[in-house]
């Protein structure tokens, strides 16, 4: 998998209040709306600036708060490729792997807002087209590479059936 | 990596062990089967999407061991919340899952106080459910499609933790307690101090404690990251469980079993703790913040809604009136909490004090209910996140207080040591 795009730079310590507040969740199951308002409360003109396509590029324990898993699905219907952070609190690391949001774990210093990047997920690299560095990816478990693969939970599940690989 | 034999085990590892028959360590990957898993208002539809997408018509694994309640937005605040709570009651009804519905309180507080045992491996739709480890089970919150995995075979798929011994040795002084203790560990470890590990708590102040106060220590092990909190079985965990058991399995971490690190604190002369806006790692003493002007100030929620909770802040409350300025709601955790509260004067304190009692619910820890604050207000409260825009407006600030904190803050209409009260 490639994706190109716009990184759009975040600190450390975003939290699910961040990407989808908890104020819009009577639209959690019109998952379109709830879309629209992603970031807004680290950035609140974040959902009118982004293109389909783009990256976001965040720093430390991307995702930390809540279970809900409207964060990581909200981030994948908006159309952004992936989320590169240095870590991710652990919930939502698994809730994107589980619907399909690739989630990549890079030394994102490495990358300034706005630079535009491509990551080959195939390769585990991320280039920076902009200063024309390579990042490399720190590399998934063989567990949830499983289930990337098969584009998440629900289809792996059905594959594999009990869950035994 | 601390050294050890490496023969013992840890409470996580003897838990996974069980719960996919077979020994196995920290950081091994297992596929477990399930004990108990958990469901609410707001992350059930996702989950139902995500079982049916699995099981189609079919019927969930083990409906005995599911448990509903809805407590996010409750009693319904909206159509949109009514007409999710129909389709909700509709899947349980078809299903044969026990359904508390809005009748009950916090999941969190109903399934500690009804469901769980030392020694299950348990999931629920919630990060705060970490807080069941208070009595010796590895519970932590799963997504959605995890859930709906969950729902269909019983069972997921996990990577064993290692785990940080937190060893909480001193005596805490007046008015200083659990949730003092907790945000003290948090800010010494920070909001990733603890991701992916398992955090067990031990020493004589864990020991002391009772099982209300240490439920808000395993509740918060979240916020540090922490992927379980855990206490092992002793008297305090007999004693919570007599009513509903006589015997259960006792289960401690081995004396040479492996921790990935052990923090140590004393807690003599520790004062009263604060977590400042917005982050719950953010904490200082509370003379640092003294004085903070309080719009609002919340006592309940699933980390400090308990009757004890409430007793204290009711000693401190009492013969007192809220401040001017101030507004005080106090939503007890459960039905069970406010019936035992209502028994015993609590709620008279609390309404003839000034304060707006409300049914066992989330209430304002939501953010997207009821009880929210305004651009430029600042909510003091007991609950455990004080992200931006959790309680209402984005420009608004949240404090996170113990409930006697808490209590004065909503006298003075400013965060005051409750010592000084």
């Amino acid at each position: 998998m490639k994706f190109k795009g716009v990184a759009w730079k975040f600190g450390d310590n975003i939290t699910t209040d961040h990407i989808t507040p908890g104020r819009y969740y009577h639209l959690r199951s019109r998952m379109e709306e709830l879309a629209k308002h992603i970031m807004e409360d680290a950035d609140k003109d974040f959902p009118k600036k982004f293109e389909k396509g783009d990256f976001i590029v965040a720093g430390k324990n991307f995702g930390m708060g809540s279970s809900r898993e409207h964060a990581p699905l909200a981030i994948k219907i908006a159309g952004i490729s992936a989320v590169l952070a240095k870590s991710f609190a652990r919930i939502f690391f698994r809730n994107a792997i589980n619907v399909g949001l690739p989630v990549v774990i890079a030394n994102t210093d490495l990358i300034n807002d706005g630079d535009e990047i491509e990551l080959d997920l195939s390769k585990g690299k991320i280039k920076n087209l902009t200063n024309d560095v390579v990042i490399e990816i720190k590399p998934l478990p063989e567990t949830m590479i499983k289930i990337l693969n098969e584009g998440g939970l629900v289809n792996f599940v059905n594959k594999y059936k009990n869950l035994e690989i | 990596m601390v050294e050890s034999s490496g023969k013992g085990k840890t409470i996580a590892e003897k838990i996974f062990s069980k719960a996919c028959g077979k020994d196995v360590k920290a950081n091994e990957y297992v596929f477990a089967n399930i004990d108990l898993a958990m469901i609410h208002d707001i992350t059930a539809p996702l989950a139902i999407k995500a079982f049916k997408e699995i099981a189609g018509n079919g019927k969930v694994w083990d409906s005995s061991k599911i448990v509903m309640a809805f407590d996010h937005q409750c009693p319904a605040d909206s159509i949109a919340a009514a007409e999710n709570q129909k389709m909700l009651r509709k899947f349980a009804e078809e299903q044969g899952i026990l359904n508390y519905d809005v009748k009950e309180g916090i999941a969190h507080q109903i399934m500690v106080e009804r469901h769980v045992m030392p020694g299950m491996l348990i999931v629920g739709a919630d990060s705060h459910t970490c807080m069941y480890g208070a009595l010796a089970a590895f519970a932590t919150g799963i997504g959605s499609t995890d859930m709906g995995a969950v729902l269909a075979l019983g069972k997921l798929w996990f990577k064993v933790p290692e785990t940080i011994k937190f060893v909480v040795n001193g005596k805490l002084g007046k008015h200083v307690y659990s949730k003092d203790v907790i945000l003290k560990l948090i800010g010494i470890v920070g909001a990733d101090g603890a991701n992916y590990k398992a955090c067990e708590f031990e020493g004589k102040v864990i020991e002391n404690m009772s099982m209300d106060q240490r439920f808000t220590i395993t509740n918060m092990a979240i916020e540090m990251g922490g992927k379980a909190g855990i206490i092992g079985t002793d008297d305090v965990t007999k004693d919570y469980l007599k009513s509903r058991v006589d015997d259960f399995e006792e289960i401690r971490s081995d004396e040479d079993a492996t921790f990935a690190k052990i923090v140590e604190l004393d807690v003599t002369n520790m004062e009263p703790q604060v977590a400042k806006p917005h982050r719950v790692d953010n904490v200082v003493g509370v003379s640092e913040v003294e004085g903070v002007k309080a719009d609002q100030v919340f006592i309940g929620s699933c980390t400090n809604g308990r009757y004890e909770d409430l007793k204290i802040a009711a000693e401190i409350l009492k013969g007192e009136k809220v401040a001017k300025n101030t507004r005080l709601i106090v939503i007890p955790a459960s039905r069970t909490q406010y019936l035992k509260a209502l028994k015993n004067g609590l709620i008279d304190i609390f309404v003839e004090a000034g304060a707006i009692v409300e049914f066992p619910s989330c209430g304002p820890c939501m953010g997207g209910s009821f009880g929210l604050i305004a651009s430029n207000e600042t909510s003091v409260s007991t609950s455990n996140r004080n992200f931006i825009g959790r309680q209402g407006s984005p420009e608004g600030k949240i404090y996170l207080v113990s409930p006697a904190t808490a209590a004065a803050t909503a006298i003075y209409g400013e965060i005051t040591d409750p010592r000084k009260v």
